[in-house]
């Protein structure tokens, strides 16, 4: 290999301190309920299901070119599953694993009939398919019918170890959401996935099942999002299913990822910061925190459509979770890797 | 008696969600998009009128005459100040800018406006009611189902005796040919949101003069709009009006044996037909 021929490469000078960084960060995390008080580390699980719903949307959405408004429909069955467990002597904790494999359950049948939609259509179908999972849901009269249930099981456990608990479960879901997203889109069907993105009928005409790829990460979405329905009710010992099948769920996952930058896995998590950070911040400001995000939102779709991250990872070519190829100059004396197919 | 009462109900229910569909269906036969705040302009027609109202002595038909109008002027600058610079980022920018705007009304109506619902009052008007037989049509109802049908009479005359329908037709099927050939697709957008607006402002009214509303109502008013151009076929004008009739007989017919399960059982008709009949009721045209 003389020097000079391009490489295709994944890794490069930034992600190797992404990986060190990366560890320490995690560690300190875990170690937080013994580092900070409990209201940290329990605000900063709100942080946490929002960083694993927006990575579910960004993966529908930024790389599965599926728009959906109606994620909120596995975020209510993950936590009405908790909750049914719960009754039946599953511990919530566990409950929540249950939570991902019955999102993941409902979503393949639920798939046949949104995926006969396209485009925009979609998007509105998904809500349809949310508001049913609710209306269906109230009538269960032993799931709390449309007031709600509390969470049976946890009385039990000491308050302090039960928000240690909590934090640490929230804090697992979004590190197994992101890995796994990181994991897919890595492999064959992350690449499918981006060809399809950038055009589908060429990605079709080349052999990729195009549908197939889609329903994997409709499926692997909902179970993200039904993880983390069970995190937020066992966060907050209770379920009511308005707040629970709200599309405000929606407006949160699409407001993060457009803001932090869509089809980057980076961006849900910048986005969920800045998110989380601006919820901090005007929490007395009522709805004109939505009035102002909204804006913002709206502004970055027409003036920014890569969002924050896609402007740092532009600029500076920064990736800290690199999914993507780049052809870069090789060293005379690494080989060059073949590019997977 | 009950049976033949609720489909009288019903029939005129689906007018009016006709009348909120038309406009959804226009704006995707033209563009391919889907404009999320669709329902939430209908709250802020229903909310401008009962402003109008309330500091003015005008009567409320003069107040819908003119609030109509505005709206579509409103439509079109939408459309050429927001919505085209989006439309050119691709399918994705629209549709969050479309939400954007959805949570950006609701919340703004919601700071303004309270959460209290309201209703429009036309006096007599909303209380009256044509007496056939048992069954009793309340003029309302039938001034939504007569908008309905006038509206879409109205945009097929349109599109098909017009110019600018012409060439809204040619963009609609071919917009880089139709451009060849001298066709400004903006305007034909703007023209196509006017449209819309006009009409989703008139059922707003006719809304919130039959029903009380408030600010959080926007998204339902979407989803059953959805649900009528979907089961009346994509593309079609009068499978809307079928489809939003349909609609509105569903809801009404299930609300006689449970009124609580009556949105659920529209919902499950659009899933029905999204399975086994995804063209719809009246599939559009070949093109």
């Amino acid at each position: 290999m003389s020097a000079g021929v391009p490489a295709v490469s994944r890794s490069g000078r930034s992600t190797r301190p992404t990986s060190v960084v990366g560890a320490v960060l995690l560690l300190v995390l875990v170690a937080l309920p013994f580092l900070v008080y409990e209201d940290v580390t329990s605000s900063l699980v709100s942080l946490f299901v929002l960083i694993v719903i927006a990575s579910m949307w960004n993966l529908l959405a930024g790389f599965g070119g599926l728009v959906s408004v109606g994620q909120q429909a596995f975020i209510g069955v993950g936590a009405y599953t908790v909750v049914a467990l719960a009754d039946a002597g599953v511990p919530p904790y566990l409950g929540v694993l249950m939570a991902a494999v019955t999102a993941a359950a409902l979503a393949l049948p639920t798939s046949f009939l949104a995926f006969r939609l396209r485009g925009d259509y979609f998007a509105v179908g998904t809500w349809v398919i949310a508001e049913v999972y609710r209306l269906v849901l109230v009538k269960i009269d032993s799931l709390g019918g449309p007031s709600g249930r509390s969470l049976t099981g946890m009385n039990d456990v000491d308050a302090t170890m039960r928000a240690a608990f909590t934090y640490w479960l929230a804090l697992g879901v979004a590190v197994v959401s992101v890995a796994t997203c990181f994991w897919l889109l890595r492999g064959r069907i992350g690449l499918a996935l981006t060809a399809v993105r950038d055009d589908e009928v060429a990605a079709r005409a080349s052999g990729v099942d195009v549908t197939r790829a889609k329903r994997v990460m409709y499926l692997v979405s909902a179970a993200g999002c039904g993880a983390a329905g069970g995190v937020l009710v066992v966060d907050a010992l209770s379920v009511q299913p308005n707040a629970i099948f709200s599309v405000q769920w929606s407006a949160s996952m699409i407001f993060i990822v457009v803001i932090g930058g869509i089809g980057y896995l980076e961006g849900p998590i910048v986005g969920a910061i800045v998110y989380f950070l601006l919820q901090q911040v005007l929490a007395d400001a009522g709805s004109w925190y939505l009035v102002l995000l909204g804006c913002v939102a709206i502004l970055v779709a027409t003036r920014l459509p890569r969002g924050l991250w896609g402007t740092v990872h532009d600029r500076w070519g920064l990736s800290l979770f690199p999914v993507d190829y780049r052809v870069t100059r090789a060293p005379a004396a690494e080989p060059c890797p073949a590019v997977r197919t | 008696m009950d049976v033949v009462n609720a489909l009288a109900q019903g029939l005129l229910l689906g007018g009016l969600y006709a009348l909120f569909a038309c406009g959804l269906s226009v704006v995707f036969g033209v563009m391919r998009i889907v404009n999320l705040a669709h329902g939430d302009l209908a709250i802020v027609a229903a909310f401008c009128a009962f402003v109008t109202l309330s500091a003015t002595s005008l009567p409320l038909w003069l107040v819908a005459v003119v609030t109509v109008p505005v709206f579509s002027v409103v439509g079109y600058l939408t459309q050429r100040l927001l919505l085209q610079r989006s439309l050119q980022s691709g399918p994705l920018a629209t549709l969050l800018v479309t939400f954007g705007l959805s949570v950006v009304i609701q919340n703004l109506l919601l700071e303004l406006f309270s959460a209290d619902t309201r209703t429009l009052d036309a006096g007599s008007f909303a209380t009256s009611a044509l007496e056939v037989g048992d069954v009793s049509l309340s003029y309302v109802g039938i001034t939504g189902l007569v908008l309905a049908v006038g509206s879409i009479v109205a945009i097929q005359l349109f599109l098909s005796r017009t110019s600018s329908g012409r060439i809204m037709r040619a963009t609609s099927d071919d917009p880089q040919t139709a451009a060849l050939v001298g066709a400004d697709a903006r305007r034909v957008y703007g023209i196509a949101s006017a449209i819309a607006f006009a009409t989703v402002a008139m059922a707003g009214i006719v809304m919130a003069i039959r029903s009380s509303f408030d600010p959080s109502l926007g998204p339902a008013q979407l989803l059953f709009a959805f649900e009528a151009v979907v089961i009346g076929g994509l593309g079609s004008l009068w499978g809307t009006l079928l489809g939003g009739l349909a609609l509105g007989v569903v809801q009404s017919l299930v609300a006689v044996a449970d009124p609580s399960s009556s949105v659920l059982a529209g919902h499950l008709l659009f899933l029905l037909v999204l399975a086994f009949r995804p063209q719809g009721l009246v599939p559009a045209r070949a093109s």
